[in-house]
């Protein structure tokens, strides 16, 4: 996590320092300065506002006139919306993880980031290869599952994507596997037939495994804007997404749409995708992130 | 409401300018804000929209719009001129010189969807009469190479690989050759995608384009994108030099606010966009129309056009005359609907038509699946209820259900769908009348 940190607090730090330094007065002209960083950072209008908002009343409350006191306060309101509600994320067994997502968020990638992660951490894992919609998406899992060595169950391009989840199911409950991690074809969440197979998916999943925890994590691309927002609305009401995968963190994209998503949706987030190595995947911890960007 | 696309936004200022004789200064002072407010929403970039409110508000404080008759349409006028200006004014198609073969290099971030469009860019060229040749130049992501042939066997073009353990400069100059030497007039290099601050990466691209002297070099942009997108594209470009940009994705709901970015940072003309995942989903971009798209004036243009390459022009005629003379039956929109298969998804057809707003859509909404159905239920019908649908009572409604292997609910459901469709024609064609009656509602509408 350091790597992105380091950079999430160049980017955005160098501009709240700015703008908090020594010195300056809490003024109408500091709160717009403020609501430029976040906003910046793909914070969102809404979520900003409401930051501001209450920014501007505790520092009231508080009798806050220097603005750098005022960074502190930006922490710990970030801090709480991340961190509201939050229960951390325990691996258990038998798992069932669907990865959704839209196109080209880096789904799959993020399933070889994952596979690797858990076998590090003892389990036993295995692949669905339920993306049978794009062009070479199973040959790109299988590279994967060669890379991180576990099984993988797929089916013929093209074919119904909630069969091939259903044998991958069976499969994994004859073996005694632990994790069981389904990739599905990136859909972009307005395409209703689309949606409607998710939805199919997801039901095979509950009836065929239900010992199993099922966890359904929506991978959002840190470059999206706004959208993401959408994304993780309907996706939520489709197939119970329970956390969010954030991926290209490594660019220059603040991410911070993370905070208008976990503030209006209380979508947790359970990972940061940081690069294409196998080991650029890790556990998102609010704290240090938080933290990190204010210490 | 945080998920209010840019159109419908301004649309409700608009509203707000429409209702009021005469616009004072604080009018246009609080229209702007609501405009900056929602061009945010649509992930445009904040620099780039405070540029925008600037311009538009310093031309809207002008004598001219106090003046004049009509302020609350000078206003819209402005920000719709501006919306045009900060996009490119004219269209702008492939520029492929006149050497043989003529280069085209596709670059952008990891997942932007450059293979995809590769692939509709080289059965684009194809439909043109060309011979294109698409090579293989992303080594690094597993299967890409795969991904490529694929898409190439779809549409019968050739795909030129060397494997991903070749340097990808050389795979490029040795395309060239092979291209002379098979009769290939467009050379499409497929590259890997790249974080745009990633040096080593953004240098290989340098290295290709040095190889190949390309004559396009496109980013594909993802149409979501947002507050990063000037950052991306300022680096693609100052690194490549880059010709244009394809906007990929924008068949999502994404009001696509990247596009005003990537345009104002770069200066480069946005020249296709992407609108789904077939490969015969791409279409040129029409800066005026986006324009008026965003401003909720709908894409009338686009959807003559759609028309006409689906169905031959009498017949769009004819059908645009149906439209406007509210005769709609359920033969008519029997006989478009098959029509409409071939032109894409209904509702991105009628969110082209002006005053169609979304809410409206959802009643409307029709997959592909769900116009197989509809066929099906109106072929089950008699001539006379197609003409009146108003006839179809409980008896017949289960006659027809289990002619075409539905249930009555579904039939319900079309006849209110069609209801629904008629009032919305009915809409249109008063527009129509408003516009001959000279009562101008929507402004720009010609």
């Amino acid at each position: 996590m350091l790597n992105f940190l380091q950079k999430f607090k160049e980017n955005l730090t160098a501009k709240l320092n700015e703008v908090l330094s020594f010195g300056k007065k809490v003024d109408e002209e500091l709160f717009e300065e403020l609501e430029e960083a976040l906003i910046l950072a793909d914070v969102g209008v809404d979520t900003t506002y409401k930051i501001i908002q209450s920014l501007k009343q505790k520092t009231k409350e508080e009798k806050i006139f220097e603005a750098s006191k005022v960074r502190k306060l930006l922490a710990q309101e970030i801090y709480e919306i991340l961190q509201k509600d939050v229960e951390p994320f325990v691996l258990t067994s038998p798992m069932v993880i669907l990865i959704v997502g839209v196109n080209g968020v880096g789904k799959t990638t993020t399933i070889g980031k994952l596979a690797h992660l858990y076998k590090k951490q003892g389990k036993s894992v295995m692949m669905v290869a339920a993306d049978t919609f794009r062009a070479a998406a199973i040959d790109q899992l299988e590279v994967w599952a060669k890379r991180v060595n576990c099984p993988i169950i797929k089916h013929q391009e093209g074919s119904d994507p909630a069969s091939v989840v259903f044998d991958g199911l069976q499969s994994a409950k004859a073996r005694g596997i632990d994790v069981v991690i389904c990739d599905t074809a990136g859909r972009l969440h307005n395409k209703k037939n689309l949606m409607e197979e998710l939805r199919k998916i997801r039901k095979v999943i509950d009836r065929e495994y239900s010992e199993a925890r099922v966890e359904t994590f929506l991978v959002l691309d840190a470059t999206t804007g706004q959208n993401a927002l959408q994304q993780a609305k309907i996706f939520k009401e489709v197939a119970d997404i329970t956390g969010i995968i954030l991926t290209k963190l490594d660019g220059t994209a603040k991410g911070g749409i993370v905070i208008a998503i976990k503030e209006e949706l209380n979508l947790p987030i359970r990972y940061i995708g940081i690069g294409e190595g196998m080991e650029d995947l890790q556990a998102f911890d609010a704290k240090s992130f938080v933290s990190a960007i204010f210490q | 409401m945080a998920f209010e696309s840019l159109s419908e936004r301004l649309q409700g200022v608009f509203k707000k300018l429409r209702g009021k004789g005469k616009l004072t200064e604080k009018d246009i002072k609080e229209a702007m804000r609501e405009v900056k407010v929602a061009l945010l929403e649509a992930d445009v970039n904040f620099k780039v929209v405070k540029d925008f409110i600037n311009s538009v508000t310093e031309k809207a404080l002008g004598q001219e719009v106090m003046e004049s008759l009509t302020p609350a349409q000078q206003v819209i006028k402005i920000v719709h001129e501006e919306l045009i200006k900060l996009m490119g004014s004219v269209e702008s198609r492939l520029n492929l010189g006149s050497k043989v073969p003529a280069v085209i290099m596709m670059v952008g971030l990891q997942g932007s969807g450059k293979t995809t469009a590769c692939g509709k860019l080289a059965n684009l060229l194809k439909k043109q009469g060309k011979n294109p040749l698409l090579v293989a130049c992303d080594t690094v992501r597993p299967a890409a190479i795969k991904q490529l042939q694929v898409l190439g066997a779809n549409i019968n073009v050739p795909v030129f690989t060397m494997g991903d353990k070749v340097d990808t400069a050389d795979i490029a100059k040795a395309s060239i050759d092979y291209a002379k030497s098979h009769n290939v007039d467009v050379v499409i290099i497929d590259t890997a995608g790249r974080l745009h601050i990633d040096d080593e990466l953004m240098e290989e691209l340098v290295r290709i384009k040095e190889a190949v002297h390309p004559d396009e070099i496109l980013l594909v942009a993802d149409a979501m994108t947002g507050q990063d997108a000037v950052n991306v594209a300022s680096s693609f470009n100052e690194r490549l030099d880059i010709t244009g940009v394809i906007l990929t994705k924008l068949d999502g709901d994404t009001r696509g606010g990247a596009a005003l970015s990537i345009k104002a940072v770069t200066q480069k003309p946005i020249k296709y966009v992407g609108i789904g995942e077939k490969l015969g989903d791409i279409e040129p971009f029409y800066p005026d129309r986006m324009a008026s798209r965003i401003l909720g004036m709908g894409d009338v243009l686009t959807l003559i056009e759609k028309a006409q390459a689906a169905i031959d022009e009498k017949k769009a005629l004819e059908m645009g005359q149906k439209i406007l003379s509210k005769q709609f039956t359920l033969e008519d929109f029997l006989e478009q609907l098959r029509s409409l298969k071939n032109m894409g998804p209904l509702d991105q057809l009628l969110a082209m038509i002006p005053g169609v707003n979304k809410s409206v859509l959802k009643n409307v909404e029709v997959s592909e699946k769900d116009l197989k159905r509809i066929e099906a239920i109106i072929l089950s019908m008699t001539k006379e209820e197609r003409q009146n649908p108003s006839i179809i009572n409980g008896s017949r409604k289960r006659r027809i259900a289990r002619g075409s292997g539905t249930t009555i609910q579904e039939v319900n459901n079309l006849l209110k769908q069609f209801e629904e469709t008629k009032k919305m024609m009915k809409r249109f064609a008063d527009i129509d009348k408003d516009l001959k009656r000279g009562k101008l509602r929507l402004p720009f509408l010609q």
